[in-house]
C-alpha cells in the first residue's frame, strides 16, 4: 500500500502547487494580504506532502521492495545501507522526486522568509515558484512515477551502477540538484518584478543570497563529482569535457555572473535589466542539463529517438519557461530604469568585464555541447567536440576574465583610481611574471602552463594584496569584516584552482609497468614495490587487492568484481601530500604469460593536484561565508524596520 | 631482492612504445585527441578496450613512418570518420564551431563598450570631489 500512499501525495502535492501558484499570482494582482498568506501556506505545507512522498520513496528502497518498478531496476537486497538510501535518487524516477522536493522546499523557504521584499513582489514570486513546483511534479507523475508497479513482482533486482556506490556520489546528486534547483528562486523572483514592472535595489537585495545558495551548493556538488571522478575512474583526470558535466558547468557560469551582476544592480541599481535576463537564462540552462542527462540525446540524437516522450516533454519544459520569461522580458524590460552612470575605470565596469568574460565564457561551453547534436540532427554527420576544443577557447577566456578579476576591488563604485590600483598590484604582476619565467626557464614546461600559473598567481597574490590594503596593516587583516573575508576567500580560491589545473595538466607523468608480486619499478623518483596480491571478498563483489610499498609506505589498489551487475570497477591506490598525487591503478593479468601471470599496474603523478580541490572548495567556502553575512544583513533590516515603525 | 625484470615500461600491455622520448611525447599527445570507437566518451589515451590498445599502436606506427601530427589525424579520420577527432577539424560544417567563442567575444565587447559610453555620458559630472560610495552599506 506504500507506493500507492506515495503517488497520491504526488498527486495532491500537485494540486496544491499549483493551487499555490494561482494564490500567490492573485495576491499580487489584487493586492491582497490574505490571499498571500494563503499562497506561503500552502507553499509551506506543499513542502511537507513532499517530504513525504519522498520518505515513503526511501523506505521502498530500505526494504528493497521489488514489486515497485524503480527499485527493482536499480537495487538489490545485498547492497549496503547508505546506496539503499543513495539508491533512491541514484535513478531517473527518483531523482525527479528528489527535483520536486527541492523545489517545493525553496517555495516553502522563499514564503517563510520575505526579507525586505515588497509584499506584492513576494507574493508574486511565490506563485511563479508554485507553477515551477507544479510543472516538475506533472512531469514526475505522468512521465516517470517512481511509485509504478510491477506485476509480477521480479524475484530479485537489478542493483546500483556499481561505479555509483561510493560516498561521494551519495551527496553529489542531491547537491548538484539544490543548485540546479536553487536557480528556480531567482527566476521567480525575475519573473515577479517584470509582472510587477519595477526592479529597484531590495529586489536585487532579495535575489542574492538565493543565488548564493545556488552558486555554493552547484560548487560543492561538481567539485565532488570531480573529485570522484578522479579517484573512482582510474586514470587520474579530474574534468573531461564531457556533456554531462558541461551541462551541470554552464549553470555554474551563469550564477558566477549573476552572483556579480545583482552586486552592481544591489548597490548602484545598474545592469538591472541584464541581471533579469541572467536570473532567466541561469534557471534555463538547469533545465538544459537536466534536459541532456535525462533524455537520452547525449548518446546519440537516434536514442532520443527511443523514448522521446520524456525528451520532449522537458523541452516543452524549457521552451514554457524560457520562451516566456523571455517574452515577459521583451515586453516589460524597456520600462525599467537605468538610473545611475560611472565612469569608464570604476568598479561597476569591471564588474561588466566579469559579466562579459562569464557571459562567452557560457556561450562557448553551450556551444560546444550542443554543436555535435545538432550538426547530426541537421546533417547526419557524426562529429566529436571534446577537451581540445575546449581548452583552446574556454582556457583563454577565463585567462581574460582572470586578468579581470583582482582589479575590481581595488576599483571605486562610480569612479576608480587604476594608478593608486597599480601601486597595489604591481607586486601580484611581478610575482606573476617571475613564476612565469621560473616554469619556463627551468620546469621547461609549455608555454601555456607558464600563462595558467602567471594568472593563477596573479589573482591570488591580488586577493591577497587587497586585503592588506584593507587592513591598513599586518597585524588588523584578522579584523577585516566577515563580507570581506567571504570575497576574498572565493578570489583567492580561484587564484588556488588555477596554479593547481596549470600545474596537473602540463606536469603530470604517467607509465605502465608489467609486475609480479616481489617486484619493483621506479617512477617519479619513488621505488614502487609491489609487495602481493589477494582476494578480498566485500558485501556485495569480489576484489583482487594490490599491496603496494612505495618508499616503506604502504598502499593499496583493488580491482572489483560487483556480482549482480557483472561490472568491474578500479580502486585506486593514492599516496598524497601537498606537492601532488602519487596514484597507482591496478590493470588486469597479462594475456597468454607462462607462469605466474604479470600484473599491469597503471602509475600516476599528479602535481598540485589538491590544489585544484582545495581552490573549488575556498571558493565554496567564500559563498558560504557570503551567506552568513547576507543573511546577518538581512535580520539586521528587519530589526530595524520593527524598530522604525511605530508600534 | 628480485631487480626489476619488467623495466620494459610501456603505456599498457601489448603496446610498444614509441622508439623516442620525444616521439613518445607526441604520441601521447595524439593518444588524448582521439577518440576510442568501441567506448563512451574516452580518449584512448585513458581506454583499457583492447581496441584502443590497438589504434594507441597505430598512432606509434604512423609516427614511426614518419607522419606528421596532422596527417595522423587525417589519417584516424579517414579510417574512422571525423567522429573520433576530439578535435574537431574545421570544415565546412565546423568553422561556426570554431569561430563561435570568439563572435561571442566580439559581440559582448560591442555591446558592453556601448553600455560603458552610456554610462560614462550619464555619469559625466562626476568629478574627484564626488562623495566616495561606501564600500558596504553595513559592515560588520
Amino acid at each position: 500500500m506504500t507506493a500507492e500512499l506515495g503517488g497520491f501525495l504526488l498527486a495532491l502535492s500537485l494540486v496544491m502547487a499549483f493551487v499555490q501558484g494561482g494564490l500567490g499570482l492573485a495576491a499580487g494582482w489584487r493586492r491582497d494580504e490574505g490571499l498571500a498568506a494563503a499562497a506561503a501556506g500552502v507553499a509551506q505545507s506543499n513542502a511537507i506532502v513532499l517530504l513525504a512522498a519522498f520518505a515513503i520513496l526511501v523506505s521502498l528502497f530500505l526494504r528493497t521492495d521489488y514489486s515497485v518498478a524503480v527499485v527493482a531496476a536499480n537495487s538489490h537486497v545485498a547492497k549496503p545501507l547508505l546506496y539503499k538510501i543513495a539508491g533512491t535518487w541514484g535513478n531517473h524516477e527518483g531523482s525527479m522526486l528528489l527535483w520536486c522536493l527541492v523545489s517545493a522546499t525553496f517555495a516553502a523557504l522563499l514564503a517563510s522568509f520575505p526579507g525586505g521584499m515588497g509584499r506584492t513582489l513576494w507574493s508574486r514570486a511565490v506563485g511563479v515558484q508554485g507553477v515551477v513546483t507544479g510543472v516538475a511534479i506533472a512531469y514526475t507523475l505522468f512521465l516517470s512515477s517512481p511509485f509504478a508497479r510491477l506485476d509480477p513482482a521480479p524475484l530479485t533486482g537489478k542493483d546500483l551502477n556499481p561505479l555509483l556506490q561510493d560516498p561521494a556520489l551519495a551527496i553529489h546528486p542531491p547537491m548538484l540538484y539544490l543548485g540546479y534547483v536553487g536557480l528556480s528562486v531567482p527566476f521567480s523572483l525575475a519573473i515577479a518584478a517584470l509582472v510587477e514592472g519595477k526592479i529597484d535595489s531590495a529586489w536585487a537585495r532579495a535575489l542574492r543570497p538565493w543565488t548564493l545558495v545556488a552558486w555554493v551548493t552547484l560548487t560543492i556538488g561538481i567539485t565532488i563529482g570531480s573529485y570522484w571522478a578522479y579517484y573512482e575512474l582510474g586514470w587520474g583526470g579530474w574534468w573531461f569535457w564531457d556533456p554531462v558535466e558541461n551541462a551541470s558547468f554552464m549553470p555554474w557560469l551563469a550564477a558566477a555572473a549573476l552572483l556579480h551582476s545583482a552586486i552592481v544592480t544591489e548597490r548602484r541599481g545598474s545592469l538591472a535589466s541584464w541581471t533579469i535576463l541572467l536570473a532567466i537564462m541561469g534557471f534555463g540552462l538547469a533545465l538544459l542539463g537536466t534536459f541532456l542527462v535525462r533524455s537520452g540525446v547525449l548518446t546519440s540524437v537516434h536514442a532520443f529517438a527511443v523514448d522521446p516522450k520524456r525528451g520532449y516533454a522537458i523541452l516543452a519544459m524549457l521552451a514554457f519557461f524560457v520562451g516566456g520569461g523571455f517574452a515577459l522580458y521583451a515586453w516589460r524590460a524597456p520600462r525599467l530604469s537605468e538610473p545611475s552612470g560611472f565612469l569608464l575605470v570604476s568598479r561597476e565596469s569591471a564588474l561588466v568585464a566579469n559579466n562579459v568574460g562569464f557571459a562567452v565564457a557560457t556561450g562557448t561551453v553551450l556551444i560546444g555541447t550542443l554543436y555535435p547534436l545538432m550538426l547530426e540532427a541537421v546533417t547526419g554527420r557524426l562529429i566529436s567536440v571534446g577537451p581540445p576544443f575546449f581548452n583552446i577557447t574556454f582556457g583563454p577566456l577565463m585567462a581574460l576574465l582572470f586578468i579581470a578579476l583582482p582589479i575590481a576591488p581595488f576599483l571605486a563604485w562610480r569612479r576608480g583610481d587604476m594608478k593608486e590600483a597599480w601601486r597595489w598590484l604591481q607586486w601580484s604582476a611581478y610575482a606573476a611574471a617571475g613564476m612565469a619565467v621560473v616554469t619556463l626557464a627551468l620546469l621547461r614546461g609549455p608555454f601555456w602552463s607558464a600563462v595558467g600559473i602567471a594568472v593563477g598567481v596573479w589573482v591570488l597574490v591580488g586577493a591577497l594584496l587587497y586585503a592588506w590594503k584593507r587592513a591598513g596593516s599586518f597585524a588588523r587583516i584578522a579584523a577585516l569584516p566577515l563580507a570581506f573575508w567571504a570575497m576574498t576567500a572565493a578570489h583567492a580560491g580561484a587564484g588556488v584552482f588555477t596554479i593547481g589545473a596549470a600545474v596537473e595538466m602540463s606536469f603530470r607523468k604517467e607509465e605502465a609497468a608489467q609486475m609480479l608480486p616481489g617486484q619493483s619499478v621506479d617512477f617519479v623518483g619513488r621505488r614502487i614495490t609491489l609487495a602481493d596480491i589477494s582476494t578480498v571478498e566485500g558485501p556485495n563483489y569480489t576484489a583482487q587487492r594490490a599491496d603496494f610499498r612505495v618508499d616503506g609506505r604502504a598502499l593499496t589498489a583493488e580491482r572489483r568484481f560487483y556480482s549482480v551487475s557483472g561490472m568491474p570497477t578500479t580502486e585506486v591506490g593514492i599516496l598524497g601530500d601537498v606537492t601532488g598525487d602519487l596514484y597507482i591503478a591496478l590493470g588486469a593479468p597479462a594475456e597468454g604469460s607462462v607462469g605466474p601471470a604479470a600484473w599491469t599496474v597503471r602509475l600516476y603523478w599528479n602535481p598540485l593536484v589538491h590544489w585544484i580541490f582545495a581552490g573549488a572548495g575556498l571558493m565554496a567556502l567564500g559563498g558560504a561565508l557570503g551567506l552568513v553575512v547576507l543573511a546577518r544583513r538581512s535580520r539586521r533590516r528587519v530589526v530595524a524596520a520593527e524598530e522604525a515603525s511605530p508600534a | 631482492m628480485i631487480r626489476a625484470a619488467i623495466l620494459a615500461l610501456v603505456l599498457t600491455a601489448g603496446a610498444a612504445a614509441a622508439q623516442t622520448p620525444a616521439d613518445e611525447a607526441r604520441a601521447r599527445a595524439l593518444d588524448a585527441e582521439i577518440r576510442c570507437v568501441v567506448c563512451e566518451n574516452e580518449p584512448i589515451s585513458q581506454s583499457t578496450a583492447s581496441m584502443a590498445a590497438d589504434m594507441r599502436a597505430l598512432v606509434r606506427e604512423r609516427i614511426a613512418a614518419g607522419d606528421s601530427d596532422a596527417e595522423i589525424r587525417a589519417f584516424f579520420a579517414d579510417r574512422y570518420g571525423d567522429f573520433v577527432l576530439l578535435r574537431p577539424r574545421v570544415s565546412a560544417g565546423t568553422w561556426a564551431l570554431w569561430g563561435a567563442p570568439l563572435a561571442l567575444l566580439v559581440l559582448a565587447a560591442f555591446a558592453a563598450a556601448s553600455l560603458l559610453r552610456r554610462k560614462a555620458e550619464a555619469g559625466a559630472g562626476i568629478g574627484e570631489d564626488a562623495a566616495p560610495v561606501p564600500e558596504h552599506d553595513e559592515d560588520r
